[in-house]
C-alpha cells in the first residue's frame, strides 16, 4: 500500500459496525419473534394427524387476527426486549455515524477510504473482496439511512404497538437498515448488488407483512418481481463492465473508464443496462407500478423504505457511477428525460388519489423523478440534495399520515366499525382539531415538497430546475444528438415537464391537505369522539422531521439567495461531494456559460410563482365540505376516471405480458411440448420399443429388470466382440 | 490436523473406505433383517433407521478428512490408488480424486444422513430394503465422483441406477411404475450408448496390443482419435449424461421420476444423481474428447440447449399446480446454468458450475425435504389445498423462505455465487446467450415467490391446515445444517473455490479455453 489514508486509524476503521449493529438487532429480533410463536411438533408429524382438531396451535392462529381487526391481542411477549434492541442498534448506528462524519470533516480526504473485510470471490482475474467504501456520497447517505430510520424506528413503538408480528417486525426493519448501508457503502458493485437485492428482499417482506391477506401477498411479490426486471439490467451491466474493464471495484472502474470512447456505444450500453435497475428500484416509467402497491405495508415501512431510503438507491447508483454516466450523453439523457416524464405522469395520478397513502406514493414516483432529472443532467449535487431534502419531508408526510391512519384506525376500532376504509380521505376531514401537532407538522411538509422557500424542497428542486436550465445553454448534453433530436431541445422539454409537475405537486398535496385536516370531519358520530392525537413516541420524531424539512435547505444554499440575503454558508454539500462527483460534473457541464445572476433570478421567481399558484389554485377551487364518503360518491368519468384507475397501466401490463407468458407457459411449453410432443416421441415411443424388447426377453427369462440386464451383458460382448475382431 | 491424517496415513484408505463401508452396511442390513423377521413393522423401521443413519453419520465423518488432507493446487489426482483389477481386459481398480470431486463427494457424504433424517417416519414399508438401497447408491455415486478408469466408472455408474429404479418402483405414490420406467428407458438408452463408447475408445486406443486401455490418464493424454470419430463419441457421452443432468429435451422423466418417489428418493436424486451428468462432462466427456467439445458448432449446440433448459425449466416452473414438480422443473433451469458455464470455458464460468452444482444439491435437496415434511402432514402436494401456513408453522415458514430465496439466487446465499460466476464467465465467451439466461433472475422470482406465497402466506383458509403442528426435533436438526451450508457458502465460499481452482483450470486448458490464474498463485510460482 502507499501512504496511509488519512482515515486509516480513526473511528472510520469501525465502519463495519455500521451494517453489523442492525445486523445484530436482525438476529436478536428475529429469534424472539420466533421464540414467541414457535412450538415445537410431534415426533412422528402424521402420528395424531386428524383426531385432534380441538387442540392444538389452532387457537393461537384464530385469535392473532391481522392488523385492524377486532380483538385487542396482548402486547407481544418480548415487546419490551424488542422496543430497546431495535432501535436501540439504530441509536448506536447513527451515534456511530456522526462519530465518522465528524473524523471526516476534519480530514483531508481525496481518495474513499476502503475497509476490506474479507475475499469473497476469488477466482482468477475477478477477485471479489467483501469490502466497504467510505466517501462523502456515501457518508450523506449513510448519515440519512441512520438518521431517519432511527427516527421510524422510534415511531414504529408506538404505531405497531398492537401488533401480533411486532417482533418480526423489527426485525425487518432492521434487516433492510443492515442491507441499505450494505448498498451505499459497498466498494465494488458486487457488494452494493448484494444490498441492492438485500432491501429488495425487506420490501418484499414488509409489504407483506400482513400476509395472511391475499392482496398483501400479491404487493409484495409485484414489488419484488418488478425489481429484479430491474436487477435483471444491473446484474448485465456488471458483466459488461468486468467483460470490458476487468474490475467490478469503484475506485477501479473510474479509474479505468478512460478506456471506454466518450459517447460511444459500449458505454452507453452499460449504462442504459444499469439505468434500468435503477428505474426498477426508484420506481421510474416502466417499473414504476409496484411503489403504489407497496403500500400495503405497514406504514413506517413506506416512510422508510418506500419513499426516505430504498427507493433513491437508483439515484444513488447513478450518482456513484457517474464516471460512466458522465461519458455517456444519450443515457443521461435518457435519465432526465425519463425522470421528467415519470414527475409529470406520477403527478397526475396523484391528482385523482382517494386513499391518503396512494397520492403520496404517487408523489414519491414524481419526486424520485426530479431526482433523476438532477443526476441525469450531471447535477450529481443537485439530484442528492434533493434526495436527501425528500427524505426529510416524505418521511413527514408518511409518518405524518400514519399519525392520521392510526387515529382513524382507533376510533373506527372503538366503535366496531370494521366496512370503513382509515385510509381514505374521503372519511377523513377536519382532523386539525383532533391532531393539532400532526396536522401543523404535515403543512410544513406539503410547503416543503410544494417548493414554498425556505422550506427545504425550495431550494433543492430549484437547483435541479436551474441546472437544467443551464445545461440547455452549453454542455455536452446540449450538443449531443438525442434520438435525431438535439440535447438542449431535450433539455428544455425536461425543463418544461418538470415545471408542470412541479405545479400539479403544489395542487394534489394541497388537496391533500384539505381533504385530510380542513372542512368537516367524515369520520362518523360514533368514531368522531375517538379520535385523538397520538402518542409522544410518534409525534415526536414527527417534530424532528419538521424542523429538518424546514431548514434542509442550508445545506446547499444557492449563491443566487445567499447573494440577495445573507442566510449562510454557500453550497455546502456541493462542496462536500466535490470529490466524488465533481469531475463527473465538470465534464457534463463543459462548455456552459455561467448563467447570469439576473437570470436565475427570474427562474427562482419562475418556481415560486408556480409552487404558490399551485396552492392557491387548490385552496380556491377544492371544496372540501362537498366531500361525501366513497359508497355516497358518484362515478368519476371521463378523463378523471382514467386518472382515478391510473391510467390503466397495470392493466395494460397484465393484458400485454403477465396473462400472455403464463398461457404460452402452460398451454405451449408445458402441455403441448412437454406432455404431448417430447413424453409421446421419446418415452411412449421407447416404451413400445421395451415392450417388444420385453416380449423377447421373457422367451429367455422372466421379469423385466432381468432382461435389461442380459441384454445389456450380451450386447458388450457382441460390442466387445466386434470390436476385437476389427482391433486384432 | 494434517499431520494426525498423515500418522494415519489417511490418503491411502479413505476413498476405498468410502467405497467399502455402504457395502457393508448392506450386509449389515440384510443380517439384521434377517434376525428381526417376526418383530413388528414399528421395530423393524426402527432398526433400520437408526443403523442406516448410523452408517451413514460414519460415513461423513470419515470423508471430513478429505477438505485439509489432500493438496488442491497440485494437478497430480490425490488420494488416488491404483490396483490390478482385470489385467487381462486393460481393467484397473483406479481411483482419486481432485478439488471437484471432493466438494461432490462431501456433499454426497453430508447429504445421505440428512436423507435418513428425512425418510425417519415417511418410510414405514420395507425399512431394511429401502436404506440397503440407499447405501447401495452411496458406494454407486461415490464410486463415479472417484473412478478414473472407464470400465470401473462404468460399473459404479450402473450401480447407481438401478437402486433408484426400485426406490422409486418400490416406494413411490400412485403411477409409481410408469415413473420408474420411464425414468429407467431415459438413463439406459444414454448408458448404453455410453458403453459403446467407451469400448470403442478403449480398443481403439489399445490397438495393436490387443489389450484394451480403460485407463481415465492414458485416454485423456492420447486421443488418437479422428475428428470425425471424436464428434460421435462425445455424441454418445453426451446423451448419457445429457439425460442425467437433464439437459432439454432430455428432461421429461425428471417431473415425473420427482413426484412419484419417495421423499429420500428425490432428495438424492436431485441433489446428487443429477450431478453424476454434469461431472461426467466436466471430468470425461470434455477432457477425453477436447476436439468434440470446443468444436464451434457442438458448442454453440451445447449453449443454445443449456439456455434453453434454463429459460423453459423457469417458464414450466411457473405454471406446475404441485409443489414437487415446480421444483422438479426449476432444477431444469439450475442445471442448465451448470451447462452454460461448462461450455463457457472461463474460470469462473467453470468454477461457477461446480457452485451451483453444489448449491443445487443443498437448497433442491432441502426444498425436498421440505416437501416431505409438508406431505407426511396433509398427504397432498397440489398448491390449492395450502395457504396461510406461516401463521401454524412459523418455523417451517421461516426454513421455507430462506431456501427458496437460495434457490432464486438472493445475494448472501449460496445460489447467488454459483449464478453469478456463471453468468459473468459466460457472458465472456457467450455474451448473448448470457443475457437471454439472466432473465430467469425475474422468472425464478415469478415461481419462487408464487410458490412461497401459495403455501405460507395468504388466508389460512382451510380447516386441515389450521391444526397443522410445527417441525418438530429432528425435523428443525436436519434442516439447520442445510441452512447453515447456505448462508456460509453465500459469505463465505473462498475455501470451495479455492480448491475447485486447479481441477477448473485443468479442464479449460485441455479444451483449449484461457484459463485465469488466481493472482496469489502467480506470485508463487514466479
Amino acid at each position: 500500500m502507499q501512504e496511509a489514508h488519512p482515515l486509516a486509524e480513526t473511528a472510520a476503521r469501525f465502519i463495519w459496525w455500521l451494517p453489523t449493529l442492525p445486523l445484530i438487532g436482525f438476529l436478536i429480533n428475529g429469534a424472539l419473534a420466533l421464540a414467541a410463536t414457535a412450538k415445537p411438533g410431534p415426533a412422528d408429524p402424521s402420528a395424531d394427524h386428524g383426531h385432534d382438531q380441538s387442540t392444538g396451535p389452532s387457537h393461537a392462529a384464530s385469535d392473532s387476527h391481522a392488523h385492524g381487526d377486532d380483538a385487542h391481542p396482548p402486547r407481544h411477549r418480548f415487546a419490551r426486549a424488542v422496543s430497546v434492541v431495535g432501535p436501540g442498534v439504530m441509536v448506536l448506528a447513527f451515534g456511530l455515524a456522526l462519530a465518522i462524519f465528524a473524523v471526516m470533516r476534519g480530514a483531508e480526504m481525496h481518495a474513499p477510504y476502503i475497509n476490506t473485510l474479507f475475499s469473497w470471490m476469488p477466482v482468477g482475474d475477478l477477485q471479489l473482496d467483501a469490502a466497504l467504501q467510505l466517501d462523502q456520497l456515501s457518508m450523506v447517505m449513510v448519515l440519512v439511512i441512520t438518521g431517519i430510520g432511527m427516527l421510524i424506528h422510534l415511531f414504529s413503538i408506538g404505531y405497531m404497538q398492537d401488533d401480533p408480528g411486532y417482533a418480526r417486525f423489527f426485525a425487518y426493519l432492521n434487516l433492510f437498515v443492515f442491507s441499505m448501508l450494505l448498498l451505499v457503502l459497498g466498494a465494488n458493485m458486487v457488494v452494493t448488488f448484494v444490498g441492492w437485492e438485500g432491501v429488495g428482499l425487506c420490501s418484499y417482506l414488509l409489504i407483506g407483512f400482513w400476509f395472511t391477506e391475499k392482496a398483501n401477498a400479491d404487493a409484495g411479490k409485484k414489488a419484488f418481481v418488478v425489481n429484479r426486471i430491474g436487477d435483471f439490467g444491473f446484474m448485465v451491466a456488471m458483466f459488461m463492465l468486468f467483460a470490458n474493464l476487468g474490475t467490478l471495484n469503484y475506485v477501479d472502474i473510474a479509474a479505468r473508464a478512460g478506456q471506454f470512447a466518450p459517447g460511444g456505444a459500449l458505454v452507453t450500453t452499460i449504462c442504459l443496462f444499469m439505468l434500468l435497475g435503477c428505474f426498477g428500484k426508484s420506481a421510474q416509467i416502466p417499473l414504476y407500478t409496484w411503489l403504489p402497491d407497496a403500500m400495503a405495508g405497514p406504514t413506517p415501512v413506506s416512510a422508510l423504505i418506500h419513499a426516505a431510503t430504498m427507493v433513491t438507491a437508483g439515484v444513488y447508483l447513478v450518482a456513484r457511477t457517474s464516471m460512466l454516466f458522465s461519458i455517456a450523453p444519450v443515457a443521461s439523457l435518457t435519465v432526465a428525460l425519463v425522470g421528467a416524464v415519470t414527475a409529470l405522469f406520477a403527478a397526475t395520478i396523484g391528482l385523482k388519489q382517494w386513499d391518503i397513502k396512494k397520492v403520496l406514493a404517487y408523489s414519491t414516483v414524481s419526486q424520485l423523478g426530479y431526482m433523476f432529472v438532477g443526476v441525469g443532467v450531471g447535477a450529481y449535487t443537485a439530484g442528492v440534495f434533493h434526495l436527501v431534502t425528500h427524505a426529510f419531508f416524505k418521511a413527514l408526510l408518511f409518518l405524518g399520515s400514519g399519525s392520521v391512519i392510526f387515529a382513524m384506525h382507533r376510533a373506527y376500532h372503538a366503535i366496531h366499525n370494521h366496512s370503513d376504509d382509515a385510509q381514505d380521505m374521503r372519511n377523513m376531514g377536519g382532523m386539525k382539531r383532533y391532531m393539532p401537532v400532526t396536522w401543523v407538522v404535515m403543512w410544513v411538509a406539503t410547503l416543503a415538497i410544494a417548493g414554498i422557500p425556505p422550506f427545504a424542497g425550495f431550494f433543492s428542486k430549484d437547483e435541479i430546475l436551474g441546472q437544467v436550465f443551464a445545461r440547455a445553454h452549453g454542455s455536452t448534453l446540449a450538443s449531443a444528438t438525442y434520438l435525431g433530436v438535439s440535447g438542449a431541445t431535450v433539455l428544455y422539454a425536461i425543463w418544461i415537464l418538470a415545471l408542470a409537475a412541479a405545479l400539479l405537486t403544489a395542487i394534489y398535496m394541497t388537496r391533500m391537505m384539505l381533504y385530510t385536516f380542513h372542512g368537516p370531519n367524515r369520520t362518523g358520530d360514533g368514531a368522531q369522539s375517538h379520535l385523538a392525537e397520538a402518542p409522544w413516541i410518534m409525534t415526536g420524531p414527527l417534530v424532528v422531521l419538521a424542523i429538518l424539512s424546514a431548514f434542509g435547505g442550508w445545506l446547499n444554499l444557492p449563491e443566487t439567495v445567499t447573494e440577495m440575503i445573507p442566510l449562510g454558508p454557500t453550497a455546502v454539500l456541493e462542496h462536500w461531494l466535490e470529490p466524488v462527483v465533481g469531475g463527473a460534473t465538470e465534464r457534463i457541464a463543459a462548455g456552459s456559460a455561467h448563467t447570469a445572476a439576473s437570470t436565475e433570478q427570474v427562474l427562482l421567481g419562475v418556481a415560486i410563482a408556480i409552487a404558490v399558484a399551485g396552492i392557491a389554485l387548490a385552496w380556491t377551487r377544492l371544496r372540501p365540505s362537498s366531500l361525501v364518503p366513497k359508497p355516497l360518491a358518484e362515478p368519476s368519468t371521463g378523463f378523471q376516471k382514467v386518472l382515478e384507475n391510473k391510467w390503466y397501466v397495470d392493466e395494460i401490463y397484465d393484458v400485454s405480458v403477465v396473462k400472455p407468458v403464463y398461457a404460452t407457459s402452460r398451454g405451449v411449453l408445458w402441455k403441448f411440448f412437454d406432455v404431448g410432443v417430447i413424453d409421446t416421441l421419446f418415452a411412449n415411443g421407447s416404451a413400445a420399443l421395451a415392450r417388444f424388447l420385453g416380449w423377447v426377453g421373457s422367451q429367455v427369462q422372466s421379469g423385466q429388470l432381468g432382461t435389461y440386464a442380459w441384454l445389456l451383458v450380451i450386447g458388450a460382448v457382441l460390442v466387445i466382440r466386434a470390436f476385437a475382431q476389427a482391433g486384432g | 490436523m494434517n499431520g494426525l491424517l498423515a500418522a494415519v496415513h489417511y490418503n491411502t484408505w479413505i476413498l476405498t473406505t468410502l467405497l467399502a463401508l455402504p457395502l457393508a452396511g448392506v450386509a449389515v442390513l440384510a443380517l439384521q433383517s434377517r434376525a428381526a423377521a417376526g418383530a413388528d413393522a414399528a421395530a423393524k423401521m426402527e432398526i433400520a433407521r437408526r443403523t442406516a443413519l448410523a452408517l451413514f453419520v460414519v460415513e461423513a465423518a470419515l470423508s471430513v478428512g478429505l477438505w485439509w488432507s489432500l493438496d488442491y493446487s497440485s494437478i497430480e489426482w490425490q488420494a488416488a490408488v491404483t490396483l490390478p483389477w482385470i489385467p487381462a481386459w486393460g481393467i484397473h481398480y483406479k481411483i482419486g480424486v481432485d478439488g471437484i470431486a471432493v466438494v461432490l463427494i462431501l456433499l454426497t457424504t453430508f447429504l445421505m444422513p440428512l436423507t435418513v433424517l428425512g425418510s425417519w417416519t415417511g418410510i414405514r414399508e420395507k425399512p431394511f430394503a429401502f436404506y440397503a438401497m440407499l447405501l447401495l447408491m452411496t458406494t454407486g455415486m461415490l464410486g463415479v465422483f472417484v473412478a478414473l478408469d472407464l470400465a470401473l466408472f462404468y460399473v459404479f455408474w450402473e450401480l447407481m441406477l438401478i437402486p433408484m429404479y426400485l426406490i422409486i418402483g418400490m416406494w413411490g405414490g400412485s403411477r409409481r411404475v410408469y415413473a420408474s420406467i420411464k425414468f429407467f428407458l431415459f438413463t439406459m438408452l444414454g448408458s448404453l450408448l455410453m458403453l459403446v463408447a467407451i469400448l470403442y475408445v478403449a480398443f481403439k486406443t489399445g490397438g495393436a496390443s490387443g489389450v484394451p486401455v480403460f485407463d481415465y490418464d492414458l485416454l485423456a493424454s492420447s486421443a488418437a482419435y479422428p475428428a470425425q470419430a471424436a464428434l460421435w463419441l462425445f455424441g454418445a457421452f453426451f446423451v448419457a449424461f445429457a439425460v442425467k443432468v437433464p439437459m432439454w429435451p432430455l428432461h421429461t422423466w425428471l417431473p415425473d421420476a420427482h413426484v412419484e418417489a419417495p421423499t429420500g428418493g428425490s432428495v438424492v436424486l436431485a441433489s446428487i444423481m443429477l450431478k453424476m451428468g454434469t461431472f461426467g462432462f466436466i471430468r470425461f466427456a470434455l477432457p477425453l474428447f477436447p476436439s468434440a467439445a470446443s468444436d464451434p458448432a457442438v458448442r454453440t449446440v451445447m449453449v443454445t440447449l443449456a439456455v434453453i433448459g434454463i429459460v423453459y425449466g423457469a417458464l414450466v416452473s411457473m405454471v406446475q399446480p404441485d409443489f414437487k414438480k415446480l421444483v422438479a422443473y426449476s432444477s431444469v433451469s439450475h442445471l442448465g446454468f451448470v451447462m452454460l458455464g461448462l461450455f463457457a470455458f472461463t474460470t469462473q464460468g467453470m468454477q461457477g458450475a461446480v457452485m451451483v452444482n453444489l448449491n443445487h444439491g443443498i437448497s433442491t435437496g432441502a426444498l425436498f425435504l421440505l416437501i416431505g415434511m409438508l406431505y407426511e402432514r396433509r398427504h397432498t402436494r397440489l398448491f390449492d389445498e395450502f395457504g396461510g401456513i406461516a401463521r401454524v408453522m412459523p418455523m417451517y415458514a421461516v426454513a421455507l423462505s430462506i431456501v427458496a430465496f437460495s434457490s432464486m439466487g438472493l445475494p448472501g446465499t449460496n445460489g447467488f455465487v454459483g449464478e453469478f460466476l456463471v453468468l459473468i464467465g459466460a457472458f465472456r465467451t457467450v455474451p448473448v446467450a448470457t443475457t437471454i439466461a439472466t432473465t430467469v433472475v425475474i422468472i425464478a422470482a415469478v415461481y419462487l415467490l408464487w410458490m412461497v406465497q401459495r403455501v405460507i402466506y395468504n388466508p389460512l383458509a382451510r380447516r386441515e391446515n389450521a391444526v397443522l403442528h410445527d417441525l418438530n426435533w429432528r425435523e428443525v436438526g436436519l434442516l439447520v445444517p442445510l441452512v447453515i451450508g447456505i448462508f456460509w457458502l453465500g459469505i463465505y465460499p473462498a475455501p470451495i473455490l479455492n480448491r475447485t481452482h486447479a481441477a477448473a483450470n485443468r479442464v479449460i486448458e485441455r479444451v483449449g479455453g484461457v484459463p485465469e490464474v488466481n493472482p496469489t498463485e502467480l506470485t508463487v510460482r514466479q
